[in-house]
């Protein structure tokens, strides 16, 4: 009965081919009818009908995401057929499905060796694709040996792909290098273009991985990139040595003349043009001629209508930008005009261009560029522009900005760019600079004032990040605002009700900082100079102190109070605290106020609460090491790795009342946390807070004082005050740019202002450099390889002497002259080349290599 | 390793075929193709409507010509650690993935090669042609690419192996 069904089974199998046409129908429950009838065909002993529905398996994984892994073990068995057709089948399965961890793995070991050392060309050439994309370390290992005999092949089709398998054996079983090396630098010199090529597209991936161990072989590299015609073959051997002449100066100029040479050529490749440039400037930029020859040639990149060109034009002079900055110079107007270009990649890599011209005497004309272009562009780039402006001005604790007048008011500019999305950073930088720029708090807060009172950007959800900086600046350098009421109404106007609750307690909070401020200047202000003239005056609210008089310094409560008193009953519960705390200050104060101007008494309580809450604002944020809290040493006594989970068992009742309880009468705890929490209830507790909590805070401060930066009244504005306005919004069109403005301009006579700069965690940290150990063994191994080729080996190395012997003779005497010269400093060079050895950071991976120095 | 993979993709964002040089999990296969092919159909939808919009104009006024040249996107996408080089023919966008400091233009080439060598087997190669014989399409990057490397570049050599075949069939 079985029988039957399977011989069923077989006779009316679908083919691959039905499969794809029943899929073209597209029912949508084919695919599992389909793997339904797989999972039955593939179990069966036939191997026919089992390949073919393997075929099909395969083919659904690769298009509509079946998993086939369940079928490990069918592919392996399919593989064993002698029949050619079902071993590709099956080699085809395993090479797309098996990783490292398919546990039948260990089964197909034989396999390959059976049909590595076939007869049939054709079949080990299928083994070999095979090993090469699923090589595991044993595989690697058992191996070896065959893909050594195959490496030596008479059969191009065969030696080909043996050359390709290494790299991957190589990978894997590092020690694979003392078996095949040999015959694998042996095919540099093959005469046969497809040997060739394939392995120098092998040596290309090993030099990529570690340059040093290969030096030895640059004279095989050499012989190529001059010989070869064949354009795949070249642009590989241009990538070794872009490899191994940053790593050996002396190469570079060895190489220049060639890659020029290949630059000149009339109807060269346009991919082998872009390689040599690309090489040149990335390795060889100190060969001045071939520098130049370079920059000429990627300007026929830059103005060509094609866009790849045109990209990859953009692109390579990134790669030559940090070092030699004229190139990028010479093309601006290029670079300038593709940043309108249709196309957003090529935009892009302008953005990038522009933004690697940047220094310190340029950022403000390049910045004025960009944000012209940032209002006409489309919101995606836009917002790159800003932001790639943002992080280059920012760098190194805004080490370009010199005038931060200009780039403070440039960042509200930005926040007025109608698609700006980047509020976060511009958030981060606005108080960024107010805690670390002294010079720059007035500029801050005219800034924020103009963004404050713009009633149209509390709309914009985008924006409202930088309003609530600009809330926080305008309140924590209240001291640097002409008009202070007019922040507070600011700050209070009714379209705040836009605002996410978490900055509207921001702004709540700034108002109450604006509101100690100015009752503080008026009282204070008023008692030495209280003559009885004066004092009649006052009576009448006429007299101007500090620029508040009676009647604004009570408008000004009286529009605080009425702006909080809706706030009072709001459901969140930070606005509505803060509301209360400062609608309860004010009720403490207000009467006060009036009695204030009459009396001369400076001794009460309003007198001292406004005092208190002026020394509790006074106190200078600074900015924060990110480091800060490893720098707390630990307490003796202090078990920071103990388990706390018992704890809350043991102290279930203890803890919950004390979350309750009063600030003051909880001195127990000792945690950081807590005392910011009591630092902010400090400051907006309507009641003059006990004198223990503000001493407690003020030892805090003592003990700490090592993580809080100093606090030094800041030197005088004055000098500032000329050039507030300096700032134009005009912009020059943007086809309009002058050579000026990349030229240096003379230096501003204002000195840059003091940015304080934390020694460490102002950069992030960064990873260390893992190298994992198995790429170590392997250059061990080649170095080992390499080194036995230049001792043991005399006749290796004679033949390959002999062979640039004449390869040199060829070429002209002066050359092999400049050599003689060459040979006569080699004392001089060998000591350079020990003290390099000494530098070297692998000293303990790098032996010395040789360099023959017929090249050289 | 310098191809990662190669993929061909129809306008409608369907994988024909699917060549990966690193091992990736069905998962992150799918969705690094979904994110690929949405990037670039992307990308080329705003050409696509531009020819439309220029064979359009092209039917009033025959005087535009070279202009589209003009308007040309790139056909480099960069995308997480990857290259992609992308070229459309007819129906069939053709996406390689490569290593940031391999030769675009040279993968360019490659993906003609690769192009003109199914015309040659096939004869006017279509989709339909990729989706029957997908494993004769990855017979040919089997002998053109092995571990990410090209290993040949000789169209008559590509297509011996499987012209062997298709006689003993």
């Amino acid at each position: 009965m079985a029988s039957s069904n399977s011989l069923m089974d077989s006779l009316f199998q679908r083919s691959l081919e039905d499969l794809i046409k029943g899929l073209r129908l597209g029912e949508s429950t084919f695919i599992s009818r389909s793997l339904e009838e797989i999972r039955r065909e593939i179990k069966l002993t036939d191997l026919s009908t089992k390949s073919v529905a393997l075929q099909k398996l395969s083919y659904l994984a690769a298009l509509h995401g079946v998993d086939m892994a369940w079928a490990a073990f069918h592919a392996v068995e399919v593989v064993s057929s002698s029949r050619f057709a079902h071993k590709r089948i099956g080699y085809h399965a395993i090479a797309q499905s098996f990783s490292d961890q398919t546990p039948v793995m260990l089964l197909i070991t034989n396999q390959l060796r059976k049909d590595l050392n076939s007869s049939n060309e054709h079949e080990v050439s299928l083994a070999l694709e095979c090993l090469a994309r699923i090589g595991t370390d044993d595989l690697a290992r058992d191996l070896t040996s065959e893909v050594f005999t195959l490496l030596g092949s008479s059969k191009a089709l065969v030696r080909k792909k043996a050359i390709g398998v290494v790299l991957r054996v190589f990978d894997k079983y590092p020690d694979a290098v003392k078996v095949c090396f040999k015959r694998l630098v042996e095919n540099l010199e093959s005469s046969d273009p497809q040997l060739l090529s394939a392995v120098v597209g092998v040596f290309c991936e090993l030099t990529a991985k570690d340059p040093r161990s290969y030096l030895p072989l640059a004279p095989e590299f050499y012989k190529i990139l001059v010989d070869s015609r064949n354009n795949w073959v070249l642009i590989k051997v241009l990538k070794i040595f872009a490899k191994l002449a940053s790593i050996e100066p002396r190469l570079a100029k060895k190489v220049a003349d060639p890659v020029c040479e290949h630059m000149r050529k009339q109807n060269v490749g346009k991919s082998l043009l872009f390689e040599c440039i690309r090489t040149v400037f990335s390795s060889l930029s100190d060969q001045e001629t071939a520098l130049k020859l370079a920059v000429a040639k990627i300007r026929e990149f830059l103005v060509d209508d094609d866009p790849n060109l045109k990209y990859l034009g953009l692109h390579a002079l990134s790669i030559v930008a940090g070092k030699h900055l004229w190139a990028v110079l010479e093309n601006k107007e290029a670079v300038v005009k593709a940043m309108s270009d249709e196309d957003p990649n090529v935009k892009l890599e302008a953005l990038h261009l522009l933004m690697a011209m940047v220094n310190e005497d340029n950022v403000t004309e390049i910045s004025r560029i960009l944000m012209n272009y940032a209002l006409k562009s489309d919101p995606l780039f836009c917002n790159e522009i800003i932001g790639s402006i943002l992080v280059a001005c920012s760098r190194d604790s805004y080490e370009i900005i010199v005038d931060f007048d200009w780039y403070v008011s440039l960042l509200g500019e930005m926040a007025r760019v109608p698609h700006c999305q980047r509020g976060k950073e511009i958030e981060h930088q606005l108080i960024d600079i107010g805690t670390r720029v002294k010079d720059a708090r007035l500029e801050l807060v005219r800034v924020s004032r103009a963004l404050l009172i713009d009633p149209a950007l509390l709309g914009n959800q985008f924006l409202h990040p930088i309003l609530s900086a600009a809330a926080w600046a305008s309140g924590e350098y209240v001291e640097f605002s002409k008009s202070p009421y007019e922040i507070a109404e600011a700050l209070l106007q009714p379209r705040t009700c836009l605002l996410p609750d978490s900055i509207r307690a921001i702004y709540i909070h700034s108002a109450f900082k604006v509101l100690v401020f100015s009752l503080g200047a008026y009282f204070s202000a008023q008692e030495p100079t209280s003559p009885p003239l004066a004092q009649e005056s006052t009576s009448s609210g006429h007299s101007v102190v500090n620029g508040f008089t009676y009647n604004s310094i009570s408008s000004l409560v009286n529009m605080i109070e009425l702006g909080l008193c809706s706030l009072s009953g709001t459901i969140d519960v930070e606005v509505q605290e803060r509301a209360k705390n400062v609608l309860g200050f004010i009720g403490m104060i207000k009467h006060e106020i009036a009695e204030k101007a009459t009396s001369q008494n400076s001794e009460t309580e309003a007198h001292r609460a406004i005092a208190f809450m002026e020394d509790v604002f006074s106190e200078e944020l600074g900015p924060v090491s990110s480091t800060a809290q490893e720098k707390v040493p630990l307490p003796e006594g202090l078990e920071l790795n103990e388990n706390l989970e018992g704890l809350q068992e043991i102290c279930r009742e203890v803890l919950e009342p004390m979350a309750e309880s009063d600030y003051s009468s909880d001195k127990v705890s000792f945690s950081v946390a807590k005392l910011r929490i009591r630092d902010q209830e400090e400051a907006s507790s309507s009641l003059p807070p006990p004198l223990e909590s503000s001493s407690l805070l003020a030892e805090h401060r003592k003990r700490h004082g090592l993580y809080y930066l100093s606090s030094q009244k800041s030197e005088d504005h004055n000098d500032r005050e000329g050039n507030d306005n300096n700032t134009s919004n005009e912009y020059p069109p943007a086809n309009e740019i002058s050579v000026d403005s990349f030229k240096p301009k003379k230096k501003i006579s204002k000195p840059r202002p003091v940015v304080v700069k934390l020694d460490e965690g102002d950069e992030p940290k960064r990873k260390p450099d893992a190298s994992s150990s198995n790429d170590e063994s392997l250059s061990r191994a080649i170095q080992t390889a390499l080194m036995g080729k230049g001792k043991g080996k005399e006749k290796e190395k004679e033949r390959v002497k002999e062979n640039h012997e004449m390869n040199v003779d060829t070429e002209n005497i002066e050359q092999s002259s400049r050599r003689e010269k060459k040979n006569k400093k080699n004392g001089e060079r060998s000591s350079k080349r020990s003290s390099r050895r000494q530098r070297g950071k692998e000293a303990s991976v790098t032996k010395p290599v040789e360099v023959p120095d017929l090249l050289l | 390793m310098g191809i990662r993979f190669i993929l061909m993709v129809n306008k409608q964002g369907q994988t024909r075929l699917a060549q990966y040089y690193e091992w990736l999990t069905l998962e992150e296969r799918r969705a690094l193709e979904g994110e690929i092919v949405r990037k670039c159909l992307a990308r080329n939808d705003q050409q696509i409507r531009f020819e439309l919009m220029f064979e359009f104009l092209c039917s009033y006024a025959g005087v535009l010509a070279g202009w589209l040249a003009l308007n040309e996107q790139c056909s480099f996408v960069e995308h997480r650690n990857y290259k992609i080089v992308y070229r459309r023919y007819a129906s069939l966008f053709f996406m390689v993935g490569v290593d940031d400091d391999e030769n675009e233009l040279a993968i360019l080439e490659f993906i003609h090669l690769l192009v003109e060598t199914m015309d040659k087997h096939f004869g006017n190669v279509c989709e339909l042609d990729i989706m029957f014989h997908l494993e004769k399409a990855h017979f040919m990057l089997e002998e053109m690419v092995m571990n990410g490397c090209i290993v040949e570049t000789s169209k008559a050599n590509i297509l011996s192996p499987i012209q062997l075949m298709d006689k003993a069939h």
